[in-house]
């Protein structure tokens, strides 16, 4: 059978000096850089702290643990950008973070990025999944993560077949554990 | 190719170029009628699909804007997508899987043969399967259907091989890679399948039939046919005898057109043909073209569907290869034993990882759902398709303020369960758990319907005027010279995946209308 290697990452490198976040993210100016220096992002719009939070909320929605911060943060480059050219979309944002967050600190008294467990950051999701901000994140990610083609490699997902002559002669009727 | 006047009022025109349009297209002007197809979509072909599943979704798929209600729960999780269907030269036979069954006898008299189902709309067609074999066997002629003709079945692909190890387990006796139109061997100038695996975003290789590049350039050739794409149309027109003369279209660019006819056959798949019918009401016809039993729009089905997925141990990559070639048939028969009337098919089914993500569990989150997709490669998964009950108030209707990009009403889709279409869900949901925990599986997954591929019903066939919308020809009951041909004249939706019935009912409606002409009946 042709199995897949689903490693294999690429990485890139940040000096860090900020601030890091409870869960490795860090936030210097507007840029948010990921654990292990791998990726680093800039959100003038929203601002590095927000930004952060809203990376957070992505992974928790599609927690993979074999995926770098980053994939998450591309989703969340996309809200930036919508808030750079909407207010009215911008200052939803930015309230409904604040509602998330104060709902964090009433039951677990940090703000949501800063909750180290995630059933609780979880918990908190659930209390608020009909915030019109949670579930821009969550369409965004359902479509936007998954079809990362970045991604794919990890998942066992192939992709394009047809310039490759289809499966053919690549496996498709090569299972042989039954 | 042809190109005909919009004056010339000599004319068939057909609106829609899918599996009934498409194939009357062909089948009218092989016999020598000048034909012309009107279709809203492009044109492309094998060389433009491409396997992206997002990227095709944009490409071909109809997105004008529609609304949802009822109690299904697409119209919670997709409510301006209640079907996934294509606009684009070969319709929906752009995107289909390829099965290709023929209905059973007693499908044909459902209402015989279920009796009086509280809450449905049950009629028997005014044809059966005696008078549909030579039709169906010409239809598998010319897609070249897998396992009739001396064609052989597909290979199958690693997703089949689980499923027909468990349906052996199950004590199945009948499965197979399914009649399938797409070719397992050279046939009729395409090549043959090289197991790509996007059956759904237009076949690469051009193996699977469809009438957009098959069955049109046919017609084509003989000079008899034009086949016209962007062009929508809005409205059929009527003159003072009642008499359908012609038909307003919007081209690529908005800019209105009128094309005069001598016979005008409506092919729009079952919302958009309902909901053109609706749209041209008149001061003769009120409550819109044909419509006098007040049939036009209801009955909508959409076949009881669902999905299973099941993770095993170890990796199946159940989307290399036939979306679609493996089928159970064991469940499809009436066997009221199970609780509830008529069957359902199983039918190996996969889809990429990202449609995967939208429709596995539709706004499920959290790590029970990433554990789920993190399992995608040791995913098999099978489709459920069955017949569900006609009901009166699943309907088509247009929507009493929105309107589309060419100012016409657009359509809204009611849709609810009955009782029947629940338990047969359910029972296969059960049998297909059975068979893949029966080979090994950790984990299944009910995955509910998809956005409608199947949309039937909504121009009903009746053996009395005020049942239905068309005659056992598909010609409507109040005009003459107006047609239905695709999906939305099914009495009832039978187990079977349609697009092989509309194929067979459009040859035969060819012949009839082309005698009709020559004797001048109409």
């Amino acid at each position: 059978m042709r199995v897949l290697n689903k490693k294999a990452i690429s990485r890139r490198s940040f000096l860090k000096t900020g601030t890091v976040t409870a869960l490795g993210l860090t936030i210097m100016g507007p840029m948010v850089i990921g654990k292990n220096n791998a990726w680093a992002a800039t959100f003038k719009t929203l601002g590095a702290d927000d930004a952060a939070t809203l990376i957070q909320m992505a992974r928790d929605c599609y927690p993979h643990d074999f995926l770098a911060d980053k994939y998450y943060a591309k989703v969340i480059e996309g809200i930036e950008a919508q808030a750079g050219k909407d207010k009215a979309f911008k200052s939803m944002v930015s309230k409904e973070l604040k509602k998330i967050n104060s709902s964090a600190k009433k039951h677990y008294k940090v703000n949501y990025k800063d909750i180290n467990r995630e059933l609780e950051r979880t918990d908190i999701l659930k209390k608020n999944s009909k915030s019109p901000l949670f579930k821009k994140v969550q369409g965004d990610l359902v479509v936007g993560l998954y079809n990362n083609q970045e991604v794919w490699p990890k998942f066992g997902y192939e992709g394009e077949s047809a310039s490759k002559g289809g499966y053919m002669n690549r496996g498709f009727n090569d299972i042989d554990w039954l | 190719m042809a190109k005909f006047s919009k004056n010339d009022d000599s004319l068939v025109v057909i609106i829609g170029s899918g599996a009934g349009g498409g194939v009357l297209g062909m089948e009218l002007a092989m016999k020598g009628v000048k034909t012309v197809i009107l279709e809203a979509g492009g044109r492309h072909g094998p060389q433009d699909f491409v396997n992206d599943e997002w990227g095709s979704f944009g490409q071909i798929s109809w997105l004008d804007k529609r609304t949802t209600s009822g109690d299904w729960r697409v119209s919670r999780d997709f409510s301006g997508l209640p079907s996934w269907i294509v606009k684009a030269v070969g319709g929906s036979t752009i995107h289909w899987a390829g099965a290709s069954l023929r209905f059973q006898d007693h499908e044909w008299k459902a209402r015989t043969t279920y009796g009086d189902v509280k809450g449905a709309s049950l009629l028997d067609w005014p044809i059966d399967g005696k008078e549909m074999a030579p039709w169906y066997a010409r239809a598998e002629d010319h897609m070249g259907t897998t396992g009739t003709n001396g064609i052989p079945r597909l290979p199958g692909n690693n997703n089949y091989k689980v499923f027909a190890a468990g349906a052996k387990k199950m004590g199945y006796k009948q499965f197979h890679t399914g009649n399938m139109s797409i070719n397992s061997q050279p046939r009729d100038g395409r090549g043959a399948c090289q197991q790509i695996g996007f059956c759904f975003q237009g076949c690469k290789s051009g193996a699977k039939w469809s009438s957009g590049y098959v069955s049109i350039p046919k017609g084509e050739a003989t000079g008899k046919l034009e086949c016209r794409s962007n062009s929508q149309v809005l409205k059929i027109e009527h003159d003072k005898n009642g008499k359908v003369n012609g038909v307003v279209y919007a081209d690529k660019d908005g800019k209105v057109h009128k094309q005069k006819a001598r016979i005008v056959c409506v092919a729009g798949n079952s919302i958009e043909s309902p909901r053109l019918l609706l749209n041209s009401e008149s001061s003769m016809f009120k409550n819109g073209l044909a419509n006098s039993s007040g049939q036009v729009g209801r009955n909508y089905m959409r076949h009881m569907t669902a999905s299973t997925y099941a993770i095993f141990e170890k990796p199946v990559y159940m989307y290399r290869g036939t979306t679609m070639a493996g089928i159970i048939q064991d469940e499809s028969i009436n066997d009221t034993r199970r609780g509830f009337v008529g069957g359902y098919e199983l039918e190996t089914l996969a889809l990429g990882l990202p449609f995967m993500a939208a429709f596995l569990d539709p706004g499920q989150w959290g790590r029970e759902f990433a554990a789920s997709m993190e399992g995608y490669d040791r995913m098999a998964g099978l489709w459920i398709v069955g017949e569900d009950m006609p009901q009166s108030n699943n309907r088509v209707t247009l929507h009493k303020k929105i309107k589309d990009q060419h100012g016409m009403p657009i359509p809204n889709v009611n849709f609810s369960d009955h009782e029947n279409d629940i338990k047969m869900r359910n029972h296969a949901w059960k049998q297909s758990i059975a068979l893949y925990e029966s080979v090994g599986a950790n984990k299944t997954i009910k995955t509910p319907p998809y956005p409608s591929t199947h949309n039937l019903g909504t121009n009903r066939m009746s053996a009395k005027a005020s049942d239905g919308v068309v005659n056992k020809y598909g010609q409507t009951w109040d005009v003459k010279n107006l047609f239905v041909s695709d999906g939305s004249q099914f009495t009832t939706g039978a187990a079977e995946n349609p697009t092989l019935t509309i194929v067979a009912l459009a040859m035969r409606q060819a012949e009839y209308i082309a005698k009709q002409m020559s004797s001048k009946a109409i």
